[in-house]
Formats: C-alpha cells, structure tokens, sequence
C-alpha cells in the first residue's frame, strides 16, 4: 500500500513507486476505487495502443513494401488512426434488412469485450494491473479469449449473407483448431513456473521462457496468429477470396468495433506472448513499464513482418497443419518439459540449449513426416 | 532435404524482405515532387500555332470525335484568317490524329496533366489559351522537338526527395 505522503517522505527515485507492487485496495483502501482507476486506465491505454499499433503496422510495412506509408496527416503521419477513426465514427451504419438483427448488433460488442476482459490479468509492470496476482490468470485468458469463437460465428450468422457465413465457419473450425495447440503451449510454462497467476510467471522467469522452452513459444506465437487472423493464416477474412470475411455486412460504428477488436487483440496476444515466454516488465536500466512497451512492439513487429512476407494457407492445410503437426508435437514437447521438471527442479541454466536442440530435431524431423495433399513438394 | 522442408523457404522469405526494407523507396510524393513525363507524351491538351496555319480544317475533320471547332473568314490578302479555334478537351480522347494530320506543323500535343477543372465548360480551350506562352509543346509527330526536351524521369533513375 502506498500513499501520497509515503512518496513525499521518502525522497523517491524516479521511478520509485512504479517499481513496487500495488495492493488491489490502492488508492483509497477500497477495491472499487482500484477498479475504477485500472478500468478506465486500461480502457484508454488500449485505445491508445489501438491507434499506435494501426500507425505503427501502416508505417512499417511500407519500407518492406518499398512505399513510406501514411505522411500527410500530422507528423510523420501520426494523426491518420485519429482522421480514420473520426472517419468511419461518422459513416452511416447498415443493418441488411433480411439480417437477425439482435444478434447483428450484439456480435461487434461480444468481440471487443473479452479482448478488453483479459487485460485485467496482465501485468503491465510488477505487480500492477487490475488483478495481476489472479490465481488463476491463464486459465481466465483461455476460458475468455474462447468468447470471440461465439462472437464471430454470431457476426456471421447475423448477417445473413454468404461470404460471410463462409468466413465465419472457416473461423470457428479455425479457432477451435488452435485452441488446443494454444492452451498446451501455455501449459508447459505452467509446469516449469508452477503458478497460473500471470504475476508469478513473470517472477519465476530469471531466463525468458523463450528460452527455455522454445517449442512452446514457437507454438504459441504460430497460435496466437491463428487466433488474430493474421497471416498467413487470414484466409477467414481473405479480401481476395471471401471480400472481408464475417465482417462484410458491417459498417460505422459496428465496423469500427471489430477493427478495435482485432486490434486490440493483437495488443493483448502480444501482451501474453511477453508476459508468458519474454519475461514480462523485466529488463535492465530502463524503467519497467517500458520495457514491456517496447517487448510489445516487438512483438507485434514480428507479426507484421510475417505479414508482409508469408503467402495465406489453404483451409485444408491450415486444418492439417494444426491437428498433424501442432498437437502431437505439444504433446511431446509437454512431455519433455514435464520430464525436464521433474528431474531437475528448480530448472537448469543448461537445458537452454538442451531445449533448443530438442526443439529444431523435433520440428524438423516431424516435418520431414508430414506431407500435405495437393501441391508440388517442396525442394523436391 | 529436411531442413529445407522444416520452413527453410519461409525463413529465406523473411530475410529477403527485410532486406528490402533497405532500398530505395519507389513512391512518388505527388505534390512536392513531379515526375518529366516523357518527351513523346500524349498530354492533356493541345498547342496551336497561329502563324503556321493557314485554317485548312484539315484536323477537323481528322477528328474522330467531331471535337475541334474552327471558324475562318477570308483574309486581306486573300488567305484564311482563324476567328474561332476551339478543343473540347472534355470530350477529347487525345488519339493524336489532328496532330498528325496537321499538313503544316501547326498543332502540337501539350505537356501538362494537371488540367482539372471543377466545371466541364471550363475544360473547353479556345484560342488564348492553346496558344498560351506558358504551354510545353510534346515531340509527339514532332520529331524535331525531341532533343530540346528534357529527359524523362523513370522510377529507377529518380533522384528521391526525403519527405517524411
């Protein structure tokens, strides 16, 4: 608990009182207050971070692209998220006429919300968040971020329209695909860490667990872009092939929302990938809460680039890629770790390499194993 | 073999576009920097030239569009005097054949591409402005026009204007 005359009194270092935890009846001794602070905090930085994230995907695949992105709007660019965002905030909203149209309006709220719930479990810095130190913190993101599967299918059953029904059905055989890949990537750090809360994770990490467990991040990355729909697995909302996918009958406002979403999904995928497998707010010199600015962005950079270089799977090799490759290998890769865990607890600085090697063996040799129908083979 | 199979090519991938985040970036920054256009360019509008024509309508009726409105009398000295010399350039679709039907080089294709107009009847030239000074004329059918021109800038040779 830290009050305001605590940081008068004891002369503070800059970042002093960031450092420390933060009590969840901070301020004020009620939890309400807490909540209220680290809502609406939360609620803004996301919005912020949406913008940032828009500005910084548009500005830096354009190098890639060999263009230079958006310039024209502000410095550097930077007010284009705010011009588009006033933008599609004034374009009318449509609702087809032969749409459900309760569920046409409750999809676009139901996407955005359990993006937003999952927050409350992160820890943007030691020991402050909403609920950092939830016992249970990775089984809420799972048991959460399995919302949106409902979310999207009601957005494009809602609409009523083809494309988009088509997209949503590829979504949800998708997302229910890569759950599973998902959620034993996510075990294997739970076993090595020995605690679900995000908070604990962080401070069991004195080697970042992509690291020590480098087929789980590896796993877990490749899922976390399945479940963005991101490349190179879009092909949900493949604007060449199925225009926009179950977003394709929305506009304004509600458009708006699944963009927020997507967005905002992106922020709190990579907001996991960090706190799980790169040691969350640790990092020397600089103060915490930028180291994890800066690991998000990185993140999120490395997503891009894969976007600007990856072609889009076919759905049968998405489905094949996810239940013939993925899911056996993290099973074995759970094993291994359990092993590893078992025999040298607490967990060895040599078995990074170890972990390493086992990893490319095992991704390479089962990809020697696996073959997909169609196509020509590759260097063969 | 099975390296190659384990996302050798995907690795390979990333590799070559970050390595094209190096080069030189391709896309014109339209206002502040314009590009030549090349020297032979059929542009948006047309140059006449009142002391070498001589009003024989031959690029009326070349055109195909009926677009080219002219109006003589007789002269003086018995030759044709030009009143009226009018291009829709509305509803021109710059083929180029009053150009090259011209029998005394008296027309020429212009070199802008800035000719927007907010009112259609704004887009009609009549014979102030097509034999306005400012106005470039192209080496289009002119071949004697081309080595005064200056050369045409393409994408790969341009000099780039940092704008950010």
């Amino acid at each position: 608990m830290i009050s305001l005359t605590d940081i008068a009194t004891q002369a503070p270092v800059a970042s002093w009182w960031l450092d420390s935890p933060v009590s969840s009846d901070w301020p004020c001794h009620n939890f309400w207050a807490h909540w209220a602070v680290f809502s609406a905090g939360i609620i803004i930085g996301v919005l912020l971070v949406v913008m940032a994230f828009i500005w910084f995907e548009r500005r830096f695949i354009a190098p890639m692209q060999l263009r230079i992105g958006p310039n024209r709007c502000g410095p550097f660019g930077l007010l284009q998220p705010v011009a588009d965002a006033i933008k599609v905030l004034m374009k009318e909203d449509i609702v087809p006429a032969v749409a459900d149209k309760t569920v046409h309006f409750l999809a676009p709220i139901l996407i955005f919300v359990p993006v937003l719930l999952m927050f409350a479990v992160i820890p943007f810095q030691n020991g402050v968040g909403l609920i950092p130190d939830l016992n249970v913190g990775l089984l809420f993101i799972v048991a959460v971020g399995s919302i949106e599967t409902v979310a999207v299918f009601m957005a494009g059953y809602g609409s009523n329209n083809k494309y988009a029904l088509v997209g949503a059905m590829r979504s949800v055989a998708m997302m229910v695909s890569y759950e599973m890949p998902m959620a034993l990537a996510a075990i294997a750090v739970i076993i090595v860490s020995g605690t679900l809360s995000m908070q604990g994770i962080v401070m069991e990490q004195s080697v970042p667990f992509a690291l020590l467990l480098p087929m789980s991040f590896i796993f877990y990355f490749t899922c976390a872009l399945a479940e963005l729909q991101r490349t190179p697995f879009d092909l949900l909302e493949a604007e060449s092939e199925i225009i926009a996918g179950y977003h394709i009958e929305y506009s304004g406002m509600k458009f708006a929302m699944f963009y927020l979403g997507e967005y905002a999904g992106a922020i709190i995928q990579s907001a996991i990938i960090v706190t799980l497998f790169l040691s969350g707010w640790k990092g020397p010199i600089l103060p915490p809460f930028v180291w994890f600015l800066i690991k998000l962005f990185a993140v999120f950079g490395m997503i891009v680039w894969f976007r600007a270089t990856w072609p889009r799977v076919r759905i049968d090799q998405l489905m094949e890629f996810a239940w013939k490759y993925m899911l056996p290998l993290s099973l074995i890769n759970l094993l291994i770790v359990a092993i590893e865990t078992i025999l040298w607890d607490p967990v060895q600085w040599w078995l990074v390499p170890v972990n390493i090697v086992i990893t490319a063996v095992l991704l390479t040799g089962w990809a020697g194993m696996f073959k997909l129908r169609g196509g020509s083979e590759v260097g063969a | 073999m099975a390296l190659k199979l384990a996302g050798y090519g995907l690795m390979q991938g990333l590799f070559v576009v970050l390595k094209s985040m190096t080069r030189k970036r391709i896309t014109e920054q339209y206002p502040e920097e314009r590009l030549t256009v090349s020297r032979r360019t059929r542009a948006q509008e047309l140059v006449w030239d009142p002391d070498r024509c001589t009003g024989c309508a031959t690029c009326v009726k070349a055109c195909p569009q009926g677009n080219i409105k002219i109006k003589t009398s007789i002269g003086p000295d018995n030759k044709y005097v030009v009143e009226k010399f009018e291009n829709d350039e509305g509803r021109c679709i710059f083929c180029g054949l009053c150009v090259e039907s011209c029998p005394y080089e008296a027309l020429f294709f212009g070199r802008s591409y800035e000719r927007s107009q907010y009112q259609r009847n704004q887009l009609v030239a009549d014979i102030d402005e097509m034999t306005s000074p400012e106005k470039e004329k192209s080496a289009y059918y002119r071949p004697e026009l081309y080595d005064s021109l200056p050369e045409q800038t393409l994408l790969i040779y341009r000099k780039h204007k940092r704008i950010l």
